[in-house]
């Protein structure tokens, strides 16, 4: 099986050194690229079928396509990958920027080259200080081989790149709110249109992809679409970083081909259930996402196959709920954290966020009331997507809508016995 | 005023922009790391190098987790309560915590050593519980392993 993204990575999840990365073929994508023409390079990646692996799907060359190119238009332009890894239960980024950065630098240098961006950001979470540290010195290896700075490798092309490591927001990981931060402002969403590709940092075209996606691109230009294409079980192209978390016995994460089953993720890769516990549901890719079953073992974990089922790929990193632990606890510190990520700005999120937290936490410490689940119901309408200014509060009602079809009994047995049964 | 040391990282961060006024969030972080946290003093600093107002500034400041607008302890521990470390039990390693330092959620100790603060996911799920001690992160905790921490720092 191969693992394009993840093979360099040391067993103890040490990363290469340049020279080291250079010698097992690395910078040769970059090489390849400066040769081929911006536009020939969106168009293999689109031929690729690479959809962006930050959660929403969306095909990457065709993002890039979107981009003004030419002389005429509004320079500089800019890429900022998008490293601000806050959605709970993920960590893929992290795996890739720690293990190997000098992956994620070049696929940021052809990315940015892609759509002629003559700055880039590396947008990364305070939390995360290994990956800075390490990013750090794979861009500073960079700029002394050439490979970034003034004419490329001898090309005409030039770029810079600049670490920028924000102060902890969840709300930066959307990507209007990611270039408000860059520009030193509150990481508050944006009005859309305009979007960001055609007027984003300082009014310039802005590409954000995510780390995985950038992360892609050197393996699709050095050996084509057609190699990305088989790597994937499914219509969608490339392998997928999926992980697990939770009361497994290996919890961890893995490089394996895009549409790998649930199943097999959680029985083959996790190793199951910890000793004495029953899986009872998952969040197949963050807070984000909605609860799945056992009954949902066989879906395959791609974006297509995972919106058939009302969930979502997210971000493929799976968090278990297992028997012994209570759904409603948990859909209480999901929903106290999306009450504490709320920007404030609109009424419903601000206002209907908190109170779901309180009838949540209520409901938990044995204090839920007859009708609450009514009330709870109503606010996954009243927060739906098309009531909100973003996509916050929509996500937050994903785990909430879904835990009240799957595990109502337990929200009704919260409030008949004034107690969790799980306590 | 800034330090040479503090004037000396700014001048870095503001290369890096194409105004200064983007770098105003990075440089709170360079004055943070010296003073410990933003005064009103340090952040009108900030504010006037940058060309901002001293509301402007602030509004920024207030709206990231890690922009301290109090003082805090010598040393700050960010206890990870995001939903892996739930269900690993970090209400456990949070109990330990607040009985040994003596502090809840949100206080400083007494002697002035500790704060001790939420995180919402700190992305390292898959070795939950995690929390982060200044810069440090520590993984799988147990209240054998809280103990030895501690005592790293004087």
């Amino acid at each position: 099986m191969e693992k394009p993204l993840t093979k360099n990575i040391k067993p103890d999840g040490g990363a290469l050194s340049l020279s080291e990365y250079e010698k097992r073929g690395g910078y040769e994508g970059l090489r390849k690229a400066l040769k081929m023409p911006p536009k020939e390079i969106q168009r293999i990646v689109t031929e690729a079928n690479l959809l962006g692996r930050g959660g929403a799907g969306f095909p990457t060359g065709k993002k890039w396509d979107f981009v003004p190119m030419g002389e005429d238009v509004r320079k500089p332009k800019y890429l900022a990958v998008n490293a601000d890894e806050m959605e709970p239960g993920s960590f893929k980024d992290r795996v890739l920027m720690e293990g190997d950065p000098n992956l994620v630098v070049e696929g940021a240098i052809i990315s940015a080259y892609a759509v002629e961006a003559e700055t880039a950001y590396i947008f990364i979470r305070w939390g995360y200080k290994l990956s800075t540290e390490r990013m750090g010195k794979a861009i500073a290896e960079a700029y002394k081989k050439g490979y970034l700075g003034r004419n490329i490798m001898g090309s005409p092309y030039s770029l810079d790149m600049f670490i920028h490591t924000s102060a902890g927001r969840y709300m930066c990981g959307e990507e209007s709110s990611l270039i408000n931060a860059l520009e030193g402002r509150r990481g508050v969403p944006r009005p859309k249109p305009p979007h960001s590709v055609t007027c984003g940092v300082w009014g310039r075209p802005t590409v954000v992809d995510n780390v995985e996606t950038v992360a892609n691109v050197p393996g699709i230009v050095t050996n084509g679409p057609e190699w990305f294409r088989k790597l994937s079980l499914t219509e969608e192209g490339g392998t997928k970083i999926y992980g697990a978390s939770g009361k497994v016995k290996r919890p961890g994460w893995w490089e394996l081909p895009m549409g790998t089953t649930i199943g097999e993720v959680i029985e083959d890769y996790a190793g199951g259930m910890s000793e004495g516990l029953k899986l009872k549901g998952l969040l197949p890719g963050g807070a984000s996402t909605s609860f799945l079953t056992d009954k949902h073992l066989d879906v395959k974990m791609d974006f297509a196959s995972m919106a058939k089922t009302g969930s979502g790929l997210g971000t493929g990193t799976i968090t278990i709920l297992d028997d012994k632990t209570c759904p409603v606890g948990l859909v209480d510190n999901l929903e106290k954290f999306f009450a504490r990520s709320s920007c404030g700005w609109c009424t419903p999120c601000r206002e209907g966020l908190p109170w779901v937290s309180k009838i949540m936490n209520a409901m938990e410490f044995g204090q839920g009331q007859e009708g609450d689940i009514e009330l709870l119901e109503e606010h996954t309408f009243l927060l739906e997507t098309g009531h909100t200014f973003c996509a916050l509060a929509p996500c937050a009602m994903n785990p909430l809508r879904s835990a009240l079809q799957y595990y109502r009994d337990d929200f009704r047995r919260h409030i008949s016995e004034h107690r969790c049964p799980w306590k | 005023m800034f330090t040479e040391e503090e004037q000396k990282e700014i001048t870095v961060e503001l290369g890096k922009y194409p105004r200064k006024d983007a770098a105003g969030l990075e440089i709170l972080k360079i004055v943070q790391k010296h003073r410990g946290w933003i005064s009103d003093e340090s952040l009108s600093e900030v504010a006037r190098l940058i060309g901002q107002t001293s509301d402007e500034m602030d509004s920024v400041a207030t709206c990231y987790n890690h922009i301290f607008r109090k003082p805090v302890g010598k040393h700050v521990i960010f206890v990870c309560d995001g939903m892996a470390c739930w269900i690993k039990g970090y209400e456990n390693i949070l109990e330990y915590l607040s009985r040994r330092l003596g502090i809840t959620m949100g206080q400083t100790s007494a002697d002035g050593r500790w704060t001790l603060l939420p995180s919402s996911c700190l992305g390292v799920c898959e070795k939950a519980p995690v929390m982060i001690v200044d810069d440090d992160l520590y993984v799988e905790l147990d209240t054998a392993k809280i103990d030895e921490i501690l005592n790293r720092y004087k």
